[in-house]
């Protein structure tokens, strides 16, 4: 009998709230949460981010620890692994156990101030997240650009499968800074309003911060509890240049016929990358119709909260897992008037439709490709 | 049954040396990180344009897998898809992180410059090596304090044994300042090497990395 990996429990904060449910309500109001900003601190000219309110967020934190003690990225994680385990019969102290930070620049904010402690190494952001929650394990750090959250994902499921350990938890975190927005702006990448993914007038993305944990194991919890399962997660690479999408989007469609290749059941739903750039929004529709599944209904989160970077794969693939789980598939906001080369099914506005499994699917800088399915049981 | 795995070939570039497979092919005492990579790239008559683009890390990660892949026919051998790239460091990609912060230093002399922010991101170094060597497998980047012998010997054999990959360039690549420090291994199933250097487990892939 094959292993089968559950979801026990999630969480995301982003702009617009700090649970799922939270998210979910203002999704269904088809509320944004990519606002102008005009932090000097952040850049020279007002920009459009999707920012989670600092005093907020300090504010939550400080039931739960002194804010003074972490930095506002650990802030973001421990409030959300926090709010995620309320809700998980699991112990996060056991000796199988794991814990998988997914981000892309963790602390960088601290470079501008002249850090030189070990604050800037992933690898001890994730160290002060073990101490707080008194992890067994060293936790795992996963830094693969814009696909890290679905490779966290995908990596528990493998560590899962192989029994390594009982219970993941899987954090995808990344926080706005002047270095993320400068760097984007250098790219020419970032869109002149809210980002409108697959939209024929759509002109780049808009950036967005939040933090989401998904906490999977193959413990058998009760039937409510384990009712969504992960499938495999798998990624490719284009070797085709380092910055810009294949223009026949083969990586992502090798990752795509991958990730169904032994999985039982027919796509319900789509939840796709949709950053609104022209270049990527084309190759994944590219992609979507040579892998045969361009009358699927599609949807990308990015004009709710914006491209939430490392953090993006975990937190898009709980809320299409709360999809799954209440019968709700999303609008794409910003979506207006089909502007990809290829025909692909686009959610234009939020409605009630029962399905049963879901496609994740990312790519990002370096050429990587990721894939990864959800279903229900 | 699960196959066995073998180290089939490791190449590693610190403290001024080039060695591959056990044997010192190059050395150039005295050179910083940029001399020591450019040394190399001009020693081992590297032609590669885009080499002199990339980042430090990128460039160290490149050279190294250049060559430990130089007669392994691995193209030939393996399907390009079958190809896995599974690397990690220490310090991500903190010395193009520092070069990216120096352009936003000041409002007054403000620079950001795409070339240097793509190399931002760890992982770019393993789409240097795919893009050179026509590789579209499994990638992935780990970050970790040091070198660990242990999670390379457990996550391994779950990409070959869960048939994801049939071979995999693996291991450290690390640039933080003047220090740099590049350990990459060949790993493929035994039964399509010749036997190999030494099995894919925690106590030799520690020897095959702290060999000078």
């Amino acid at each position: 009998m094959a292993i089968e990996v559950t979801v026990k429990s999630a969480n995301i904060i982003t702009s617009l709230g700090f649970t799922t449910s939270e998210n979910a309500q203002a999704l269904l109001a088809g509320k944004t949460g990519i606002m102008l900003s005009s932090d000097a601190k952040l850049a020279p000219t007002p920009f459009y981010a999707s920012l989670v309110n600092t005093r907020h967020l300090s504010e939550r934190f400080s039931q739960i620890a002194d804010p003074g003690k972490y930095t506002r990225f650990e802030q973001l994680a421990i409030c959300s692994v926090n709010d995620a385990l309320l809700n998980a019969d699991i112990d996060i102290a056991d000796r199988k156990t794991i814990f998988i930070l997914s981000t892309t620049k963790g602390n960088i904010d601290l470079l501008e101030s002249g850090s030189t402690g070990n604050s800037l190494f992933l690898w001890d952001t994730a160290r002060v997240l073990r101490k707080h929650f008194r992890l067994y394990n060293e936790p795992l750090v996963i830094s693969d650009a814009c696909i890290s959250g679905i490779q966290a994902i995908t990596t528990a499921v493998r560590l899962l499968k192989a029994g390594s350990f009982d219970t993941c938890i899987i954090n995808g975190t990344d926080i706005i800074s002047e270095f993320v927005l400068s760097g984007f702006n250098s790219f020419k990448s970032l869109s002149s309003g809210p980002c409108r993914p697959f939209d024929l007038s759509r002109d780049g993305l808009s950036l967005g911060e939040g933090s989401g944990t998904l906490i999977l194991s193959t413990l058998k919890g009760d039937m409510a509890e384990d009712s969504v399962a992960a499938g495999d997660g798998f990624s490719t690479n284009d070797a085709n240049h380092i910055s810009g999408p294949s223009r026949t989007g083969e990586g992502l469609l090798l990752a795509i016929k991958r990730a169904l290749r032994d999985f039982p059941l027919s796509i319900g739903y789509i939840s796709a990358h949709g950053t609104a750039t022209p270049y990527n929004d084309e190759m994944e529709s590219i992609a979507i119709n040579r892998a045969g599944l361009q009358n699927i209904p599609v949807n990308s989160f990015k004009g709710y909260w914006g491209h939430t970077l490392g953090a993006a794969g975990v937190i898009e693939s709980v809320m299409s897992i709360w999809s799954l789980q209440n019968g709700v598939l999303f609008g794409t906001l910003g979506f207006k008037e089909p502007g990809v080369s290829m025909p692909l099914n686009i959610i234009t506005t939020s409605q009630k439709k029962d399905i049963r499994s879901c496609l994740k699917i990312a790519s990002g800088f370096g050429g990587c490709n990721a894939a990864i399915t959800f279903f229900r049981k | 049954m699960n196959d066995q795995l073998v180290i089939s070939g490791f190449c590693t570039l610190r403290q001024h040396r080039v060695v591959h497979n056990g044997k010192l092919l190059f050395e150039d005492p005295g050179s910083n990180t940029v001399e020591f990579l450019t040394a190399a790239y001009n020693h081992f008559r590297i032609s590669y344009p885009k080499f002199h683009k990339m980042d430090q890390l990128a460039k160290l990660g490149f050279l190294t897998t250049e060559i430990l892949l130089k007669d392994t026919d691995i193209n030939s051998r393996y399907k390009a898809d079958r190809i896995g790239i599974i690397l990690a460091n220490s310090s991500s990609s903190l010395e193009s992180d520092r070069n990216h912060q120096k352009t936003i230093a000041s409002r007054d002399n403000y620079f950001p410059s795409p070339s240097v922010f793509v190399y931002t991101l760890p992982n770019v170094v393993i789409g240097e090596i795919c893009i050179k060597n026509k590789i579209n497998g499994e990638g992935n980047f780990f970050v970790m304090e040091r070198f660990d012998p242990l999670f390379f010997a457990n996550y391994l054999p779950q990409l070959f044994n869960n048939d994801i990959v049939d071979c995999s360039i693996t291991g450290w690549t690390e640039v933080n300042g003047n220090d740099y420090e590049s350990v990459i291994f060949l790993i493929e199933k035994k039964k399509h090497t010749d036997g190999g250097i030494a099995n894919f487990t925690v106590s030799e892939i520690e020897s095959v990395y702290i060999r000078k």
